[in-house]
């Protein structure tokens, strides 16, 4: 319960934190100077959103199928936030550790498209219709690269808990229990004859421990651009065509739900992409010689200084990712839908496979 | 800029590169926020010269100043006016309203040494209808109607657009509508006098 609590408040404050840093983003980007009236720098921009959403009336449409439309906002909500259980926060902290973790979130996750089914069907209006069933389209094509991205990564580290991956990727892997004499080698050849085990760092990424998950990081982060539904591939909700897709009948709090499980969701995205990919919660300082910086900026596992360099590296790695996300989305126009299934189906998804298949050898020169 | 066609199958590097230069150029222009553009006027040697940076001003707060000689809001000199009603006639969509009455003596001098002969118990401009020609201020023979670089006047109630430029309250004004009537009826009794006097 009590993790419960923590995972929903940490949450908000980074979506509150997230959806004002999008609108400052953007208008800088775009030379505009985004809120200045609210708090200092328009800070509070964001809070005094939610609060007025929060006031507004809850409107039901007449025609709209009552129990979806109503369950919808909490079906995709619940989704996204059960996603968050296994994530893990800290080296000592994680909501839910289960061993199949990440095959649990691929799950989970997935439910999220029956939700927007869900309330793109019960609005009853052929835009929200068109953006429920575009997007259902992109996030079930997408899903394929992006799974297969996390197999690779999935077959590098022999593990689907995400705490053991996210040992896996620092000085502190012997820690682990079942880990205790695992070895990691420069670029994961142990023919090159370079211990980086106790060395951590960047070097124990999982992008320098086996390098094509260069190329599976690239094809995960794109395919999840396209399923937290963000530009370039916002078709579900292009506003210039479909006012808003799926959620254009919502209002006040349900729309209040939808908004944050949208922010969630890319907050999702990027916590895994850091965990599988960029060394999770650990430093990318690596130990040189005497200097052994990874140390230092690990701090104790079980104590303060172990939970507060983890929680920070852990989030100023996602809020890198999600940083990105906003600049890609006012950087590129839309991708056009036909344009998006031939990136699906004709080039990220081969190029995954190619991966995982590379990814299995690679292992083999791991061991 | 030499323009040349781009295929549309340009191969792979070429796709990176021109995405890369995207994410370059929105970048540069992040990080070129921390400069704004400061609120000159258009003579100022900086006016053309802040290429890069927020161009938003904070309107209320800061603003561009405007000429001195542009079409803003009227201003009425009310001392210096000597209610000819060339005004409210040229306006072309009659939104000067004057209402004049005689004075009974001297009133004094405009500052341009004109005498005022007449009193404007009411001189109202209506700013709503007002299509800011200028004309009015062209044909006022003493300079009192001029344009002000006031250009943000907007009122919730669109009543308090008209503005009031009379300098008599109506106690004044029916004051001196009476000294006239007075006046008159003397002179009416003076002319009747005399007449009587001359056919005697
Ligand atoms: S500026 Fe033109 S429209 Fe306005 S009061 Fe003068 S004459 Fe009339
Ligand atoms: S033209 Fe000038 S002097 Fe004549 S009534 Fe109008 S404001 Fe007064």
């Amino acid at each position: 319960m009590l993790a419960f609590v923590l995972t929903l408040v940490l949450l908000l404050s980074i979506v509150i934190v997230l959806a004002y840093a999008e609108r400052k983003v953007a208008a800088f980007m775009q030379d505009r100077l985004g809120p200045t009236e609210a708090g200092p720098y328009g800070s509070l921009q964001s809070v005094l959103d939610v609060l007025k959403l929060l006031q507004k009336e809850d409107i039901v449409p007449a025609a709209a199928d009552k129990n979806l439309f109503k369950l919808a906002p909490i079906l995709i909500f619940a989704a996204v936030f059960a996603g968050f259980a296994v994530i893990p926060f800290t080296p000592d902290l994680v909501p839910a550790g289960i061993g199949i973790g990440v095959f649990y979130l691929l799950a989970i996750i997935s439910l999220d498209v029956v939700g927007l089914l869900m309330a793109g069907w019960g609005s009853n209006n052929k835009y929200a219709m068109l953006g429920a069933m575009r997007s259902v389209a992109q996030i079930v094509s997408y899903e394929i690269p992006a799974g297969l991205a996390i197999l690779s990564a999935v077959m590098i580290c022999q593990s689907l808990d995400f705490q053991e991956i996210s040992y896996q990727q620092g000085a502190l892997m012997n820690r682990f229990p079942g880990l205790e004499f695992e070895m990691n080698w420069l670029f994961g050849i142990e023919a090159l004859g370079i211990n980086t085990t106790t060395i951590g760092g960047i070097t124990t990424w999982n992008i320098f421990r086996a390098p094509i998950l260069l190329i599976s990081f690239i094809i995960y982060f794109i395919a999840s651009l396209a399923e937290s539904n963000r530009a370039p591939f916002d078709i579900p909700e292009a506003e210039s065509e479909l006012v808003a897709g799926f959620h254009v009948e919502y209002s006040g709090f349900r729309f209040a739900i939808l908004f944050l499980a949208e922010y969630s969701m890319m907050v999702l995205v990027c916590l895994v992409a850091v965990i599988l990919f960029l060394g999770s919660w650990n430093t990318p300082l690596p130990n040189i010689g005497p200097v052994s910086l990874a140390y230092w900026t690990t701090g104790t596992v079980g104590e303060l200084s172990g939970i507060l360099w983890g929680g920070f590296w852990l989030l100023s790695k996602t809020f890198v990712l999600l940083f990105l996300q906003l600049q890609i989305r006012w950087t590129y126009p839309r991708l056009r839908v036909d344009q998006l299934m031939h990136l699906c189906w004709k080039v990220l998804t081969p190029i995954a496979l190619g991966v995982v298949l590379i990814a299995g050898i690679w292992r083999l020169l791991m061991i | 800029m030499e323009t040349k066609t781009i295929k549309h199958k340009s191969g792979f590097w070429f796709a990176v590169r021109s995405l890369i230069s995207g994410l370059r150029l929105t970048w540069k222009h992040f990080w070129n926020a921390k400069n704004r553009r400061t609120p000159e006027y258009v003579t100022d040697k900086n006016y053309f010269n802040q290429p890069e940076g927020l161009v938003t001003l904070t309107y209320p707060y800061e603003a561009i100043p405007v000429p001195d000689n542009g079409r803003y809001r009227l201003h009425n000199e009310i001392d210096d006016c000597i209610v000819c009603d060339l005004c409210a006639k040229i306006c072309p969509v009659n939104c000067i309203t004057i209402e004049s009455v005689k004075a009974t003596e001297e009133i004094g001098l405009t500052s341009d040494g004109t005498k005022k002969r007449l009193y404007a118990p009411v001189f109202d401009i209506d700013m709503a209808k007002c299509c800011y020609c200028g004309l009015c201020t062209t044909v006022c023979p003493t300079d009192c109607l001029t344009m002000t670089p006031v250009y943000d006047f907007a009122e919730v109630d669109i009543k308090n657009m008209i503005y009031h430029f009379t300098d008599l309250s109506p106690e004044q004004a029916e004051e001196k509508k009476e000294l006239l009537a007075k006046q008159q009826e003397e002179m009416a009794a003076a002319k009747a006098a005399a007449l009587a006097a001359r056919k005697q």
